[in-house]
């Protein structure tokens, strides 16, 4: 084995790949893992507004459709990178501020947070988009028979709503899931140690630039294949019971 | 309660709390999350080590200050400090003119001169007219990128970057001809393999508007008692021979 | 005119004056002062941004379409590195392909010195060829897919009517397949553009100095942190509706596809 790395020129990549100091595989899972942190935790922050921002959207007041709209149609205007600079520092600065005028000291925000605020708002504005169309998917009898039977809006939401729109929101879910993971890297940008910054680190300092930039490569895309598969399940399980989609169209 | 008192209530409590905030708060030290060799970059165990790094700890001890260190983006340290993400920034800042419109500076501890590095088959100097036709690479935010701009925009390609080292990179890489930059990191560069390509063609002419006086740490406006406590730790490892120490283990000279 | 009073709705009206009293304190109460100093800097990173955006968009979509092809029908030796090549372009962030195209190939050139001789050095040592490069492989990732799905999609049935004809297949492919399969993807292509747009500002840290790079310029110079950023976003905004209104000239010329089942 280790002849054949030699042979490849490759035991020097492995030394440096390796998981314990001297080698900087420790520090890029370790950036990975704060990655997918952030990624999950801006999924989330995203999927709230999107519930609110759809139900909005679909039955709320003129006023609060027309935010809505200049909401979801700015931020996918705007590059992310540039929402994520404004965000980042309006948002500390607001909050600060807030704080300060309610007489409290200045508040903690972690690098983790400040990103899952950043990266959700702007996840928020897709999944509304998201959510809103799976929502308009849903066969307008099944909401009127939730309703007809006097359930209240909260439970005709969680028994009837959610579960109906699954299938049709997975595919646009599971896309935005793939988006938030890969806009992580944009955090390298204002300094937060996740994958990226952590693999421009590892690079700057052993000068093996290809090495680390394709290793941080290989494991995004081990992240993308593992969660296509695991979404590629989800929309399955949605699914059950529905006619198949395949054939029926084509 | 009438409106004098409840000014006197309100500069009281925002005393008490920055009296706390001083002695109780952990004090947050902003620093360039990007890797500034021998000054301060992250190790393979992913821990921060360097010279100014030593000098931040010496620092908070002599100030009895509780420091912990924030990596933050150097492009965006400033409005980081003044949006009270950071508290103060150790990151080889230089005091200048500039900046002290909008920050303000502890007195410095380090400084050193600002040099030219360049590609060893070239000839030039570290003169607008020796850098006639060439690619100067700097770092963004910085004082060499200021100091570029005014002398030598006419004469040389002007290439910003956003990290000393990835204009350390494209030098070795040929993309960019010199690069400006600090005297000691530079000194450190061209010591190791890659930076074997080039060699420092010279100092630049001092331009203290633009070069400043030395590096300090970088405080928001009117936080007088971070400044202060900072000024008393620098003045402090400067008297017992702290700073001498951690200088003699990385560098063969004084760079106060 | 209809059109018109639907839309002015009473509340609008006020959401109007409101966004106008909004844009009023924005001019007349932040730093604009930094402005005439940087506009000709601004115009010149406008340029390229846009230049940038139309070359990558055009050689990225002229990409895309043998990727498609390569995957909807090619044998697969030529089906199976495409899939891989889309497969991985979605699957990393454009940053890092970015990074790893100018500084990883970068890293490489002290070990080869003959190509500091070669006549692509000029080009090499700049840095806009690479922008160019992961730019348009990004796009020709993403638009490749969505190719893969409109050669699928085109009515079978007139492919097998032209070659009843006699057609030869290349003229089937000219005339026939590839201006039903451009059809198909227009109501994406304007989409894509966008996103296209939104991935542009990523270049400036290789030193590009597009209109990204020149508020980070604004922000380092003059320590000004929200107007630029403000002014950027209300650009992008400008860019992209512009964007998306040609899409929809462009789609309203083209006639619509005929209705099936």
């Amino acid at each position: 084995m280790e002849s054949l790395l030699d042979t490849l020129g490759l035991s020097q990549s492995v030394q440096l790949l390796s998981l314990s100091p001297p080698g900087w595989g420790g520090n890029l899972l370790r950036g990975l893992a704060n990655s997918l942190q952030i990624a999950l935790g801006a999924f989330g922050f995203g999927l709230l507004i999107g519930l609110f921002g759809a139900y909005g959207k679909l039955y709320g007041g003129p006023i609060l459709r027309d935010l809505l709209a200049i909401y979801t149609t700015v931020i996918r205007a705007v590059p992310e990178l540039v929402l994520i600079l404004i965000l980042y520092y309006v948002g500390s600065d607001l909050i600060n501020q807030a704080a300060l005028a309610m007489g409290y000291g200045r508040v903690e925000i972690s690098g983790v947070v400040a990103g899952i605020w950043v990266l959700g708002i702007v996840q928020g504005a897709y999944s509304t988009e998201v959510l809103r169309g799976a929502i308009q998917a849903i066969p307008p009898g099944q909401l009127e028979a939730a309703r007809a039977f006097g359930m209240p809006p909260l439970m005709t939401l969680r028994r009837v709503t959610i579960p109906a729109m699954m299938s049709f929101a997975t595919p646009g879910l599971a896309n935005l899931w793939l988006i938030a993971t890969k806009d992580t890297a944009l955090l390298a940008i204002v300094g937060f140690s996740e994958l990226t910054l952590e693999t421009r680190q590892a690079a700057g300092s052993t000068r093996a630039y290809f090495t680390f930039f394709l290793a941080a490569g290989a494991l995004y895309l081990i992240v993308t294949l593992f969660s296509g598969a695991l979404f590629a399940r989800i929309e399955k399980w949605a699914r059950r019971g529905q006619p198949s989609l395949k054939g029926g169209t084509k | 309660m009438n409106l004098k008192s409840i000014l006197a209530a309100a500069t009281l409590g925002a005393v008490a709390a920055t009296a706390a905030f001083a002695h109780d708060h952990e004090v947050k030290i902003g620093i360039a999350a990007e890797p500034y060799p021998p000054f301060a970059s992250v190790d393979a165990s992913g821990t921060w080590v360097g010279w100014e790094i030593e000098v931040i700890s010496a620092v908070c001890e002599a100030a009895e200050l509780h420091c912990v260190l924030t990596p933050v983006a150097w492009d965006g340290i400033i409005p980081s400090l003044t949006g009270q993400q950071i508290d103060a920034i150790m990151a080889s800042m230089s005091i200048t003119e500039e900046r002290l419109k909008t920050i303000d500076f502890s007195d410095p501890y380090y400084n050193t001169p600002a040099v030219i590095v360049g590609d060893k088959a070239l000839d030039m100097a570290a003169m607008p007219e020796g850098l006639a036709g060439k690619i100067l690479g700097v770092q963004a935010s910085t004082i060499h990128q200021a100091y570029a701009q005014e002398h030598f925009a006419d004469a040389a390609e002007i290439r910003i970057y956003q990290t000393q080292d990835e204009a350390n990179q494209d030098l070795v890489a040929g993309r960019i001809d010199a690069t400006q930059a600090d005297s000691i990191a530079m000194a450190d560069f061209v010591s190791t393999d890659a930076g074997g390509c080039c060699e420092i063609k010279g100092s630049v002419a001092d331009d203290p508007a633009i070069l400043g006086l030395g590096v300090g740490a970088g405080v928001r406006k009117g936080d007088d008692e971070l400044r202060a406590a900072l000024n008393k730790g620098i003045a402090a490892i400067l008297a017992d021979g702290t700073h001498d120490a951690i200088t003699a283990r990385y560098f063969k000279a004084s760079i106060y | 005119m209809t059109g018109w009073r639907a839309f002015l709705q009473p509340h609008r009206i006020f959401l109007m004056a409101l966004f106008a009293g909004l844009i009023l304190w924005c001019a007349l109460s932040l730093r604009w002062d930094w402005l005439p100093e940087y506009a000709p800097l601004a115009l010149e990173g406008l340029w390229r941004t846009i230049w940038i955006l139309v070359v990558t968009v055009v050689l990225g979509f002229a990409l895309a379409v043998p990727l498609g092809l390569a995957q909807a029908i090619g044998p697969w030796y030529l089906s199976a590195p495409a899939k891989a090549f889309c497969t991985v372009i979605r699957g990393t962030p454009l940053l890092l392909q970015i990074w790893l195209l100018y500084y990883g190939l970068g890293s490489l050139f002290p070990q080869f010195p003959w190509i500091r001789g070669s006549e692509l050095w000029p080009y090499l040592r700049q840095a806009w060829p690479y922008a160019v490069l992961a730019l348009t492989l990004s796009y020709a990732g993403y638009e490749g897919e969505v190719m893969r799905g409109a050669f699928a999609s085109v009515n079978k049935g007139q492919l097998e009517a032209a070659r009843a004809f006699g057609m030869p297949r290349r003229t089937i492919f000219r005339r026939i397949w590839l201006p039903q399969a451009i059809r198909n993807v227009l109501p994406t292509l304007g989409g894509e553009t966008i996103l296209q747009l939104k991935a542009t500002p990523l270049v400036a840290t290789i030193t590009v100095i597009e209109i990204y790079s020149v508020s980070s310029r604004v922000r380092s110079d003059t320590f000004i942190v929200y107007e630029p950023l403000l002014l950027l976003a209300l650009v992008y905004m400008i860019i992209a509706g512009i964007i998306a209104l040609a899409f929809k000239k462009i789609e309203d010329r083209v006639p619509d596809r005929p209705r099936r089942g």
